[in-house]
């Protein structure tokens, strides 16, 4: 018999007013029991809608139905089938617009809580599983992975799985693309991560840090050591910022700036060398994931207040619903329908104030959305010492500089075919935030994991 | 692992050091520069490549020892090795087609001039160097400076050493001597930059100087070392280190260089402590 509740379990969380002022992980996890009783809301479809919503595919219903039955390894062999970060994705996907968008069970009520429990099975896993896992046998073909990101860690652990001797090439000291240094500590505990990676390092992967490519080697330089194939996930790093007067002010952040300091450089710690301004009040401009995270660094660092500022309204708000409830419960503000049209400051051009106009929505334009029209005379200033530009990035142009023959689009994404991963140059394959721009780590798994098996095809068929 | 191989004091605050870095010791062009970090839990400090021996697999860098990191860096001895160390970043220095030119180094600042001096004078290029120091005892890299230049000035702040003044006194008296450069490479302290641009602007000189705000990723990340240049927002780390002196937005830069004073000194103190056991 199901368990009818139209709620899904809750899940247990730190307090906010707690929680508002450390780093430590936000959502404890569920109990065994809390999962069982959470798996039995599942009522097994037939047809399986909900995973139709996951972009990797993973067998929804299988795996619940483990969870279930209390046999959570067999629910983790599931899982594994199709997704080589659990831990990571149960944790970041936007599950409300993928997976538990299509559950039946949400058409009244709340869907099963698929995201939550898919976290509780690969934690379960890291606690419980002691064997490591068998060295696959060597195929005697080598591959290169740009980018230690979801993207490569996928096409890195695939390829490694099959026999591939696998080298990753991550330009910062660090393997984990945003996971390290974008996503903060309190939603994702950088020791998953670095499991991950080790679990990669035990089939064989070596992952070589320092290292960016286009620069110390360059693509056909790996060629020329011998990889027969290569693998793009280099992501979608660089800044945008707003080209507004006053963006240079000390202050001024970008979020990958921001976050790069507190998360991968540890700012949040005392003793820590890497410094970040004492901030007391924060702008924070943007709606979506990012500007979440930075908001919610730097309340941790201790701001008395933090803005959210972003153009359109709560509906538009691109952020995962869990993180945005999440920064309002922590105190976190929203401006919502403003837009910032200038930073001042002061003598020492220390950051003082923004001033933002008010907004109003008119007609949906090319993305469906409707488009943000200022309001004439609504101009008005927000004292703050601190700004944060959360309104973007897009791809690093050193590759596609330092690559002959890699077709990108206008705006810097690579060209890549949808189903494989194939660039423009043979042998070269690419996916995640480098092909479609700043996305979801779910895709960029997807992503790494077509390459793998075309870039397998690809090896295969010229030997 | 990225081992010192060699280790010498060029003056009380400024130390020479060749790390073993063989892929980058075959690509580091002059102008190029690294990012290393000392230890596990180390900050990103950039640092400019003074030399290179491709066959030695070894990079030379020349720093002086302003606040904790350094420090820290300079606690090393030969055999020990570095946590991280990663380049070649930025763009090389143009030095193409220049036949005349005045290179221009404040300090610290000559070690970052002095590849590029050499590389000039490897091309054929007149090279007409001007340096300058507190006083004597801060003198560095004489011997190799003068070895690729046709002219060379030394300048103390005090007159302990060369001749007193300012590096811009040296320019300006060769200038007013009808001396003429294809280009003027000024590399050292913001200010000095500044008034040696103030000063070739006059005499519609092109310039060139090697930008150095903070930094962390030194790969386009973070936007950290934006600059204004021709009113413009660049990258140092990729766009640069190297700009044109009369579009760059000195006063700027003055200021976003300041922006961590508090806390570098701090931690300077303490890592101070640290070493000394107090
Ligand atoms: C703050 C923040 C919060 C986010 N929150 C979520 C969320 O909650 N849910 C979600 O699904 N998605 C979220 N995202 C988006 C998600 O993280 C990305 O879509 C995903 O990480 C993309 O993966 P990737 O492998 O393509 O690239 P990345 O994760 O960006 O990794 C690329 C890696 O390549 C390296 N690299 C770049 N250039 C080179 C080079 N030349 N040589 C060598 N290495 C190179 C980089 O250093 C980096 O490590 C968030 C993003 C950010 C920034
Ligand atoms: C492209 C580039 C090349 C450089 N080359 C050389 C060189 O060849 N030799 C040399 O002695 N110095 C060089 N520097 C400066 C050097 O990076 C700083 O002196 C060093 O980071 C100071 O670190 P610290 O912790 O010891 O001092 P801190 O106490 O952190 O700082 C002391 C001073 O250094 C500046 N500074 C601090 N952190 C950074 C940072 N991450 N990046 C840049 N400046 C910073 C601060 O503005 C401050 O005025 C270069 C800087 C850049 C950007
Ligand atoms: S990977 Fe993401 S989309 Fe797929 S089932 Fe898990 S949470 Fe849902
Ligand atoms: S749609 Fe919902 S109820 Fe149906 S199988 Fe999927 S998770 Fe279970
Ligand atoms: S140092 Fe981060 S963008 Fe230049």
């Amino acid at each position: 018999m199901p368990n009818m509740s139209l709620k899904k379990n809750p899940m247990p969380a730190q307090e906010p007013a707690v929680r508002a002022h450390n780093f430590d992980e936000v959502a404890l996890g569920y109990t065994p029991e809390q999962a069982m009783d959470e798996a039995a809301r599942c009522l097994n479809c037939k047809n399986k809608p909900c995973v139709a919503g996951c972009p990797v595919a993973i067998d929804i219903p299988a795996f619940i139905g483990k969870v279930k039955e209390g046999d959570f390894a067999a629910a983790y062999e599931i899982l594994s089938r199709s997704t080589s970060l659990p831990a990571v994705c149960g944790r970041v996907c936007p599950q409300e617009t993928q997976c538990e968008s299509k559950c039946v069970r949400g058409i009244k009520g709340e869907p099963v809580a698929i995201g939550r429990l898919e976290r509780f099975v690969a934690d379960w896993h890291m606690r419980n599983a002691q064997e490591k896992p068998a060295r696959p046998t060597p195929n005697g073909h080598k591959a290169a992975v740009i980018g230690a990101g979801p993207a490569g860690l996928t096409c890195a652990g695939d390829l490694a799985r099959k026999g591939y001797d696998v080298t990753i090439f991550e330009a910062l000291h660090t393997a984990g693309g945003v996971l390290v240094y974008g996503i903060p500590e309190f939603r994702l505990p950088k020791a998953i991560v670095e499991k991950e990676i080790d679990t990669l390092r035990d089939l064989g992967v070596k992952v070589e840090t320092n290292m960016v490519i286009g620069k110390v080697l360059s693509v056909d330089e790996l060629f020329g050591m011998g990889f027969e194939s290569v693998f793009i996930g280099s992501g979608a790093g660089l800044p945008r910022f707003m080209n507004i007067p006053g963006e240079n002010l000390k202050g001024v952040y970008s979020a990958n700036e921001f976050l790069t300091r507190v998360n991968l450089m540890k700012a949040f710690r005392k003793d820590n060398p890497t410094p970040v301004k004492a901030v007391r009040r924060v702008a924070v401009v943007g709606g979506g994931n990012v500007a979440m995270d930075a908001a919610r660094c730097a309340l941790r660092l201790g701001a008395e207040k933090v803005y959210i500022v972003y153009r359109r309204s709560m509906e538009e708000l691109p952020a995962r619903r869990e993180e945005v409830e999440h920064a309002q419960e922590e105190g976190v503000e929203f401006l919502l329908l403003n837009n910032p049209v200038e930073i001042l400051g002061d003598e020492h051009k220390n950051v003082t104030a923004i001033r933002c106009v008010k907004m109003t929505l008119g007609e949906p334009d090319e993305s469906g959305r409707r488009r943000p029209v200022p309001q004439e005379g609504s101009e008005f200033e927000l004292a703050v010492d601190c700004v944060i530009m959360a309104i973007g990035t897009s791809p690093n142009p050193l590759l596609r500089s330092t690559t002959p023959g890699l077709d990108t689009q206008k705006w810097g994404g690579i060209i890549a075919d949808e189903e494989t991963g194939a660039t423009s140059r043979e042998g070269v394959f690419a996916g995640g935030d480098a092909v479609t721009g700043a996305a979801t780590v779910i895709l960029a798994m997807g992503a790494g994991k077509n390459a793998a098996a075309a870039m397998d095809a690809y090896m295969q068929d010229k030997n | 692992m990225y081992t010192i191989l060699k280790k010498e004091a060029l003056n009380p605050t400024v130390t020479r050091m060749d790390i073993a870095a063989p892929l980058i010791a075959r690509k580091a062009e002059p102008g190029q520069f690294v990012i290393l970090r000392v230890d596990e839990a180390g900050e990103r400090i950039p640092l400019t490549v003074a030399d290179t021996d491709p066959e030695a697999g070894s990079v030379t860098i020349i720093f002086q020892i302003v606040g904790a990191t350094t420090y820290k860096l300079n606690q090393l001895q030969v055999g020990d090795s570095l946590h991280d160390f990663v380049g070649p970043l930025g763009v090389a220095s143009h030095v193409e087609g220049l036949k005349k030119v005045a290179v221009i180094g404040g300090g610290v600042g000559s070690a970052i001039a002095y590849p590029i001096a050499k590389k000039l004078h490897a091309l054929g290029a007149a090279v007409h160097t001007i340096v300058g120091f507190r006083s004597k005892d801060l003198v560095i890299l004489e011997d190799e400076f003068r070895a690729c230049s046709d002219l060379f000035k030394v300048m103390t702040d005090d007159g302990s050493y060369g001749e007193k003044g300012l590096v811009t006194n040296a320019l300006e008296a060769l200038l007013q001597a009808g001396e003429t450069y294809d280009e003027v490479i000024a590399i050292g302290p913001l200010v000095m930059m500044k008034f040696v641009c103030k000063l070739t602007k006059e005499y519609g000189i092109k310039t060139v100087v090697s930008m150095n705000p903070i930094m962390i990723d030194g790969t386009g990340m973070c936007g950290g070392c934006r600059l204004t240049v021709g009113g413009k927002v660049k990258f140092a780390c990729v766009d640069g280190p190297d700009f044109d002196g009369h579009e760059v937005d000195f006063d700027e830069a003055i200021e976003r260089s300041n922006m961590y004073k508090d806390f570098e000194r701090h931690q300077y103190e303490e890592t101070c402590n640290l070493f000394k056991g107090v």
